[in-house]
């Protein structure tokens, strides 16, 4: 096991791309790490996303309330009490897994879109709760959190790094599992599945709550990072949509090309900025045409390649 | 005093949610599409109105133009990107329906920022096709609330004849009920589709090109719009289009209620909350069937 891990080209390539990725912050702009920070938040985001939807098959239109919850909750308790950042981070990601069992519990009961439907009301619902307790959240202005983890930006940069490399592994490994099988066998045939003695409901519940554990998680640190919450930036549905535009461009049911994905959106969002509003056009475009005639991503097209030569 | 306002206010604001999402519902009805562009082509509708309005071609020929843009929108939505993903051989089935609904989301969203570019962010109202005001009950209510409400329900009854009373409507009937069937009967399916797509188009545009005229809109107005006709659709059962009537009446209605009664800022989460008791509690929808 240990030698076919050791073995595995994958893993050298993600951890020279990892290595080489922690020393940019000696030659590059503190401006464009700011900008690498969230897109390795966005990354957690698509991959915890992609566990759902790439493995137990279930299209979760609500990442953003998981990675709301997670903020909000972290944001609000700093905001109020001012205890150390690593409690509020904890109360932020504990929050986003009960929030994430109360929301799946009745929700994977449901069938074919029906959940989907579910997880985006869901967010519809955290939003207008925040916009109306404005007193508590800040409402639609946003909140403002007091303490952020580090004012430099190297500092933040490797943290960011650091926990999507960490994210990444444990999701990845999760997928390669015995779960992430089971999984992948209720997903394509859940009736098939359960014949064979799987509890299905159970897996896919224990696979909704480790994506919202990350997502949380994720939501609950970037908050100490921007030192703002809004809801413009973790809870509207358009955030939700690019975690998910990001997860199917880098590739579906392969976690790591989520990050490719989210970070090339970041990216090519930025690229464009002079565009003004052309710019998200024309980044919708690309992904649009990336979903119609490469639909397995940027890894699918890599895998692609690699099987004609 | 208060109870007509809201009667009359209600009326014409469920009306046009229900001609919204009338055509929405009858294509997932026929091809199990759920169109994430819808509320983009709303937007655009009304947008092409205004702009022939701006250039002078008079309330009639605006409102004409708008519902054009939509027919021809919609139909470009089901030719470049439902259709080459339902056929795609490299998508497996049950993967489709997120690979549909991601693609319509981003095509809506280049319509919303095409809009944005061209026309900038700023609301929008249409010239209205009908001045004035009229007295019902005391109330006094623009002529133009009760024209809306009028042409939603003559456009949902041709809706209803073309679908009831001719050949080509009872074709799209039986696809939605048995899709497998209709082509053994000799009918060809994809036919079947893109009449489904241009009356969904023609639908849309009526009620973008409405909607402008009555509250007025912007390219931001695309999100919210989706969500709405999403929420009365799923309420009324996927699918159902007498669901969805009777959803956006109660949607409506509640909607009205609740910024009449407590404030215009609390409008949509009644409704948000009667939905997840219906997802809870009867997952179908009010009229669904499986």
């Amino acid at each position: 096991m240990v030698g076919r891990i050791l073995s595995s080209p994958l893993l050298w390539i993600s951890l020279i791309v990892v290595i080489a990725a922690s020393t940019l912050p000696l030659y590059v702009s503190g401006y464009i790490l700011g900008l690498l920070t969230i897109a390795y938040y966005f990354g957690v985001f698509s991959m915890a996303w992609d566990l759902l939807f790439g493995f137990a098959n279930e299209v979760n239109f609500g990442p953003t309330f998981l990675i709301g919850l997670g903020a909000y909750t972290a944001g609000i308790l700093d905001n109020l009490y001012q205890p150390p950042i690593w409690l509020c981070v904890i109360a932020g990601t504990l929050a986003a897994v009960i929030g994430g069992v109360v929301l799946a519990l009745p929700a994977l009961r449901l069938r074919g879109p029906y959940f989907g439907l579910t997880t985006l009301v869901a967010v519809l619902m955290l939003q207008n709760f925040i916009v109306v307790a404005a007193s508590l959240t800040g409402g639609e202005i946003g909140l403002t959190v007091p303490d952020v983890i580090s004012v430099d930006d190297r500092i933040n940069y490797w943290i960011a790094l650091g926990f999507m490399s960490l994210s990444g592994a444990v999701l990845y490994a999760l997928s390669r599992s015995p779960i992430g099988l089971i999984l992948q066998a209720s997903g394509q045939d859940s009736v098939q599945a359960a014949a064979l003695g799987f509890n299905v409901v159970k897996h896919k519940l224990v696979a909704f709550i480790v994506s919202a554990f990350f997502s949380g998680l994720a939501g609950a640190l970037m908050v100490f990072y921007l030192g703002v919450a809004s809801v413009g930036t973790f809870v509207d549905v358009t955030v939700g949509v690019q975690v998910i535009i990001g997860a199917v461009l880098g590739g579906r049911r392969t976690i790591l090309g989520a990050v490719l994905g989210a970070v090339f959106l970041i990216a090519m969002g930025e690229a464009l900025r002079p565009l003004g509003d052309l710019s998200t056009f024309i980044v919708s475009a690309i992904a649009l045409v990336v979903v119609l005639l490469f639909p397995g991503g940027f890894l699918g097209m890599i895998a692609r390649a690699r099987e004609a030569t | 005093m208060l109870f007509w306002q809201i009667l009359i206010d209600g009326f014409a604001i469920s009306s046009l949610y229900a001609l919204g999402a009338t055509g929405f519902t009858l294509i997932f009805g026929v091809s199990g599409v759920l169109n994430l562009s819808h509320g983009a082509l709303m937007v655009a509708a009304a947008v092409a109105a205004w702009v022939a309005g701006s250039l002078g071609a008079g309330s009639y020929l605006g409102a004409f133009f708008g519902v054009f843009v939509a027919f021809l929108l919609a139909l470009a939505t089901y030719f470049l990107i439902v259709r080459p993903l339902q056929r795609s051989g490299k998508i497996r089935e049950e993967e489709k329906e997120i690979f549909i609904l991601t693609a319509t989301l981003l095509w809506g969203i280049m319509i919303q920022e095409a809009v944005a570019y061209l026309y900038t962010n700023n609301a929008k109202t249409v010239l209205p096709i009908v001045e004035g005001v009229v007295r019902i009950a005391g109330v006094r209510t623009p002529a133009n609330e009760i024209f809306t409400a009028i042409v939603c329900w003559l456009a949902i009854g041709a809706l209803w004849l073309i679908v009831n009373r001719t050949r080509a409507g009872k074709a799209v009937l039986a696809a939605s009920m048995n899709p497998r069937g209709v082509t053994l009967l000799g009918v060809e399916l994809s036919s079947v589709y893109i009449a489904v797509w241009a009356i969904y188009g023609v639908l849309a545009g009526i009620a973008g090109v409405l909607l402008g005229m009555f509250l007025g809109v912007s390219s931001y107005s695309a999100g919210p719009l989706t969500a709405s006709a999403f929420s009365i659709v799923v309420l009324g059962g996927l699918g159902s289009v007498s669901g969805s009537l009777i959803a956006a009446y109660v949607v409506g209605y509640l909607e009205t209620l609740t910024a009449y009664l407590a404030s215009p800022a609390y409008r949509t989460i009644p409704a948000l909350l009667l939905l997840v008791a219906v997802m809870y509690v009867r997952p179908r929808g009010l009229l669904g069937r499986r």
